[in-house]
């Protein structure tokens, strides 16, 4: 029903009341080119005239509208979960494959280099003996795990700032599908206070310090992030408790609106640039003499 | 303040003791209202601030509207209030759960869960020949969205923009993507009025263009 030919209009083969099929069309039809569909559809006798057409595509779009959009929200944040999970998987592998091939096909070829690259370089060749069939063969295989890895990271690229606009403005799509992943969904990360956000993926050292054997943890995976990482190891717990914080409102933002927040992003910047300016302020102080 | 160019039906009304732009419908966002009509705030709304500064939007009332990025509806709803049939591209789910409140209550708004930059996803719903394309969207490849949706406009139809320069990139300087934003745009568009909306929107560039 959805390939009725590719410049058809949505209304073409769907019966008049049947809102079923019409959401089916609409969601998943396509034409390269717009025509004069109102006009069309009178004459196809899909309505006595343009009121009782825009009628019926006003029923139709908004029924299918709110259809997708109710699977949609239960839906994307958990393949967001799967992804991100499922790519993790793909980069051990892929790398752990890509070892093993190249070592062997070190043996057995000269200018082996290391890692995937190596892997795709050893895939390349023309392999002459049984041995050499099974390592080129091999190199293949973590070559292609390494393209899946890449097609994985690019769909969690496309779904995150649709289910998280600001979560993943702010933590970039990946960071924002593990805190999404770790957290079980967005609606349990948008409960989370941002102390839980801060150290999440930090369980293990978490409780060690509960259990009173370490000192407490500053960050979890947030540590991924440019505004903790890059930030001088002084200043590392206050940059990820700011970005926790923020993190935590634009999961909330994302869960409970939808819509972008400018202000939680230009906060983050604003308070990013304060922790900052004080590895300046001290740099001026114990080492005046230095040029900037 | 230019009073010239406001559409029919969208009006200066006199709301919570001030003159405020205003359209007549069903609230949607908790904006205050006076003898059924809607306050239409500029500070919310690029379209809004776009008719306050007296843009030259070309839109008289009445007219078939494409509108990109409606999120929840907020300004959406104030096209559909004065304009004729409206389409709202909207790709986020959350925002559209939203719009849907807005689209029930307008029986000639019709809301679309599709991503503006691939329009074949609903050219075969969205009619051609639309007087108006009314473009939101925060996403990098603001101008590519308005030129692969240049195919559903009227000739002497207008495009309706607001760039945002923080889309695009977030540590350049707003001129220069303004300026190449403008470079893309021109390949299919004629520019007709190019102004900052910073007054209401921070680092926005609001455009009126036409099909080439």
């Amino acid at each position: 029903m959805t390939d009725a030919g590719a410049d058809s209009g949505w209304f073409e083969l769907v019966p008049p009341d049947d809102l079923g099929a019409a959401r089916k069309v609409i969601e998943n039809g396509s034409a390269e080119t717009p025509k004069d569909w109102p006009t069309k559809a009178v004459k196809a006798g899909f309505a006595e005239d343009k009121e009782e057409y825009y009628d019926r595509l006003h029923e139709a779009a908004t029924y299918a509208t709110r259809e997708v959009v109710k699977e949609r929200e239960r839906a994307d944040d958990q393949q967001l979960k799967h992804s991100i999970r499922a790519m993790d998987d793909a980069e051990r592998v892929a790398n752990e494959l890509a070892e093993r091939a190249v070592e062997w096909a070190g043996s057995l070829f000269d200018d082996v280099d290391s890692g995937v690259e190596g892997a795709r370089a050893v895939a390349a060749r023309d392999p002459e003996s049984e041995a050499e069939r099974r390592a080129v063969s091999l190199a293949a295989r973590a070559a292609d795990l390494d393209d899946e890895r890449a097609e994985l990271a690019e769909t969690i690229g496309r779904i995150a700032p649709a289910v998280a606009p600001n979560l993943a403005e702010m933590a970039g799509p990946e960071l924002a599908a593990r805190l999404i992943a770790v957290a079980g969904g967005l609606e349990p990360l948008a409960k989370k206070p941002s102390g839980t956000v801060q150290v999440l993926g930090a369980e293990d050292a978490l409780f060690a310090h509960l259990s009173g054997r370490a000192p407490s943890p500053k960050h979890g995976i947030i540590y991924t992030h440019e505004f903790v990482r890059g930030t001088r190891p002084e200043d590392r717990g206050s940059a990820a408790r700011a970005l926790a914080g923020k993190l935590a409102l634009a999961a909330r933002a994302d869960h409970y609106a939808g819509e972008r927040r400018a202000q939680l992003h230009d906060d983050l910047r604003e308070r990013m640039a304060t922790i900052r300016a004080r590895t300046d302020d001290d740099e001026s102080d114990t080492t005046g003499a230095d040029d900037e | 303040m230019s009073e010239s160019a406001l559409p029919n039906g969208v009006e200066r009304r006199e709301i919570d003791g001030e003159r405020r732009l205003a359209t007549r419908g069903e609230p949607v966002y908790g904006e205050p209202t006076a003898d059924g009509w809607r306050a239409w705030d500029p500070e919310r709304s690029k379209l809004g601030g776009m008719l306050e500064l007296g843009f030259e939007t070309g839109l008289s009332g009445g007219e078939t509207v494409l509108y990109l990025g409606a999120a929840s509806g907020t300004t959406v709803s104030h096209v559909a209030d004065f304009a004729g049939p409206t389409y709202a591209v909207e790709f986020a789910p959350r925002p559209a759960r939203d719009l849907l409140g807005a689209a029930e209550i307008r029986d000639r708004l019709f809301p679309l869960l599709k991503d503006a930059r691939k329009p074949e996803t609903y050219a075969h719903v969205v009619e051609s020949n639309v007087d108006a394309i009314v473009q939101d969207v925060a996403t990098r490849g603001q101008a590519e969205v308005a030129v692969r949706n240049a195919r559903f406009l009227a000739d002497d139809g207008r495009l309706l923009l607001a760039i945002k320069a923080r889309s695009e990139d977030v540590t350049a300087d707003p001129e220069t993507v303004f300026e190449g934003a403008l470079d893309r745009l021109r390949e299919a568009y004629e520019i007709l009025e190019t102004r900052r909306l910073d007054r209401f929107h921070e680092d926005h560039l609001g455009v009126v263009a036409t099909p080439r």
